[in-house]
């Protein structure tokens, strides 16, 4: 019925216009086509940017550069590992604590919330994504970090609680991986949030009734109905998430304290890839320094392709098992 | 990187504006501009720009600076970008600035790389301070040895002997230390870490100087204002920031014991009378830490302007020769209202000889 009118409609508009012009959609065509190839050469070109001025280092310190914990400036020492674990370490603890939090909220929002309240969380959502991450970072600078380490760490730290384990071992400044990790999960709930929300809207009603229809309640609805049908979108906006976490720069400098270390404590300082960019290249004088600091810049893009490859072959084995139902 | 140099102009008059328009806009609106700043006078036609990059420690100082003089040479506009040492550094080198300006003088390996004898000229000194958060109003006298291997971690409880010892009468809370420097690349780390490696053997051999080192203990923190704020959270810390930042915050911070054995607080008068007791080489590249005299500051620093000798443009090289010189002179007295510290008469005159010599 729709595309019969459809049809129609433009069949009507025809009449009214100059002959089809071959020039016009070849042009539209290859307009398009440029833009979207600015996009492709954008990422070649800052690829070959960064490679190129990291050559010196590569060519000096080899695979050495990735497996290395030592940083040292002045004997021109330079390697990369503590960097990379500390992305990817505070990347991960803030998808830990801001998945549960975002997809929640996307449900209660969705499914649940009476109509007066959702439009002001939605809102209220959205604002907290255009706080400037400097901003973030003084706030967790005096407030977060403090905060932490009176209740939460003190917590942890306790031999009763969870001062056994390994992970929650070690002196405490406040300023630590943990705090990294919590920075950037307040600046990634936004987007996670968001991109959950409008993928549960699209799951069709007609899901819904056929699960109520069978007897099911509210949560088995929730559960059967749109979380596993909206599974692969739901997984795509959490690598959004991630994606924005392993660039984070700011914020996390200004929380995580700052030094290459690798422990498995996470009330213990760390350092990110991002970070030790911000933090020295403006200082940085000499030659092997430099390229360094672009190697480093060279290894962050590396480790966010290579995630978001991770993440795509998940993604492509979580379609095959849901058959296509997926709504991305 | 050039737009990044182009974005921003130092706060000048209006007619200087106009001009700056007059860049900018198509050619065709260009003739009426021309005859809205014939209104103005024929100097805004003539005006110069000349650009540097470089250091932002002496930046409110040198943004004073060119403010000032565009009231004693209109014709004339400065534009500077704090963009850091190293970026000053490279700028100068590659020569998309007139002038470079840097906290630490340039590397023999880097200034052979200039592709014409480049000068060091010396504006002003500041000092570094050893700031630290103890329970009370804690007076703490520190010397060199003791700093280092606080920051080395051998050191470790403020109670220890080292510290007790240099602070009789004091008593010093049984608690850990907790060390706090900059994570940032900057000249302030440059000038502290040089110091300890002139008091300390040790900290020579283990760690060095530099604008960022390996650090053996403690937490990094992004700027003046993120150390000086976690000393502040963290109950036994200890920490250093740029004298100006801890005098216009009012943080407590230790008296150190100089060359000569006595025990100086830091202020600018100190800085001074560091520069007076070190000793400066011809090329004006010199470090001042623990330099003798009675009431030099021993962790102090000098911040450099970067001049080519030989100036290619013979106009703007004019104009930047008369504005050195006017900064060793009316620029000096201005010093000491923004907390820096002025050069000795002395040295400014060996320095103005230097500015003499600039070829253009």
């Amino acid at each position: 019925m729709e595309e019969a009118l459809v049809a129609g409609t433009s069949k009507r508009v025809a009449d009214y216009m100059a002959k089809p012009s071959k020039f016009a959609d070849k042009a539209f065509e290859w307009v398009t086509f440029v833009m979207a190839m600015t996009v492709v050469v954008l990422i070649i070109l800052v690829g070959w940017q960064l490679s190129s001025g990291a050559s010196g280092s590569v060519r000096k310190f080899g695979f050495g550069f990735l497996t290395s914990t030592e940083w040292d400036p002045v004997n021109e020492q330079y390697g990369a590992l503590p960097f990379i674990f500390g992305t990817l370490v505070s990347s991960f603890l803030a998808l830990f604590i801001a998945v549960p939090l975002s997809i929640a909220t996307a449900i209660y929002l969705t499914e649940l919330a009476p109509g007066w309240i959702r439009q002001p969380i939605i809102s209220l959502v959205e604002m907290l994504a255009a706080i400037p991450s400097v901003i973030l970072g003084l706030w967790g600078i005096f407030v977060m970090v403090p905060w932490l380490l009176k209740y939460p760490f003190a917590w942890l730290k306790n031999p009763h609680h969870l001062g056994w384990c390994p992970l929650f071992r070690g002196p405490t400044y406040g300023v630590s991986m943990f705090a990294g990790g919590a920075i950037i999960a307040v600046m990634i709930l936004p987007i996670i949030t968001s991109v959950s929300r409008e993928i549960l809207i699209s799951v069709p009603n007609l899901q819904r009734e056929a699960a109520y229809a069978l007897g099911a309640t509210r949560w088995e609805v929730t559960r059967i109905a749109v979380l596993s049908y909206a599974r692969r979108g739901l997984f795509g906006a959490v690598i959004l998430g991630l994606g924005r976490a392993l660039g984070e720069t700011m914020a996390v400098t200004m929380v995580i304290g700052n030094r290459p270390v690798i422990s498995a404590s996470l009330l213990s300082p760390g350092y990110t890839l991002a970070s030790v960019i911000a933090n020295e290249f403006a200082e940085a004088t000499t030659d092997t320094y430099l390229q360094a600091l672009f190697e480093i810049g060279l290894v962050l893009f590396a480790v966010t392709i290579v995630v978001n490859l991770i993440a795509r072959l998940l993604l492509m084995r979580f379609s095959g098992e849901s058959l296509g139902r997926s709504v991305q | 990187m050039f737009a990044m140099l182009a974005s921003h102009t130092a706060p000048a008059p209006e007619k200087q504006e106009t001009s700056n328009t007059m860049k900018t806009i198509p050619r065709l609106l260009s003739l009426s501009v021309c005859l809205v700043a014939a209104g103005f006078g024929p100097a805004a036609f003539a005006q110069l720009s000349i650009t540097g990059a470089g250091a932002s420690f002496p930046y409110p100082i040198y943004s004073k600076w060119f403010n000032e003089y565009a009231k004693v040479d209109p014709s004339v506009r400065f534009n500077y970008q704090s963009i850091g040492s190293g970026g000053g550094q490279k700028q100068i080198l590659a020569e998309t600035v007139d002038f470079g300006a840097s906290d630490g003088p340039m590397s023999d390996e880097n200034l052979a790389k200039a592709p014409g004898k480049l000068l060091h000229i010396p504006t002003v000194a500041g000092a570094v301070v050893v700031t630290y958060n103890l329970p009370g109003d804690l007076a703490l006298k520190l010397d060199g040895k003791t700093v280092a291997d606080i920051f080395l971690g051998k050191i470790s409880n403020w109670n220890d002997p080292a510290i007790a010892k240099l602070n009789p009468g004091v008593t010093l809370p049984d608690m850990d230390i907790a060390v706090v420097h900059r994570s940032d690349g900057s000249g302030t780390s440059y000038i502290f870490t040089d110091y300890l490696s002139k008091v300390d053997e040790d900290w020579a051999k283990e760690v060095g100087k530099n604008t960022a080192v390996k650090w053996p203990v403690g937490l990094g923190a992004k700027g003046n204002e993120g150390v000086s704020g976690q000393v502040k959270q963290t109950p036994g810390a200890i920490g250093y920031v740029e004298l100006i930042y801890a005098l216009q915050n009012k943080l407590s911070f230790a008296g150190l014991k100089n060359a000569d054995g006595e025990f100086v607080k830091a202020s600018p008068e100190g800085v001074t009378a560091a520069l007076t007791g070190a000793v400066i080489p011809d090329d004006f590249r010199f470090s001042m830490v623990d330099a003798p005299g009675k009431d030099a500051y021993p962790i102090s620093g000098a911040t450099w302007l970067l001049v080519y000798q030989k100036q290619k443009d013979a106009a703007k090289g004019k104009k930047l020769v008369e504005f050195l010189k006017w900064a060793m002179g009316d620029g000096e007295t201005m010093a000491k209202d923004l907390d820096y510290a002025p050069l000795p008469d002395s040295l400014r005159e060996r320095v103005l000889k230097r500015i003499s010599e600039i070829e253009y």
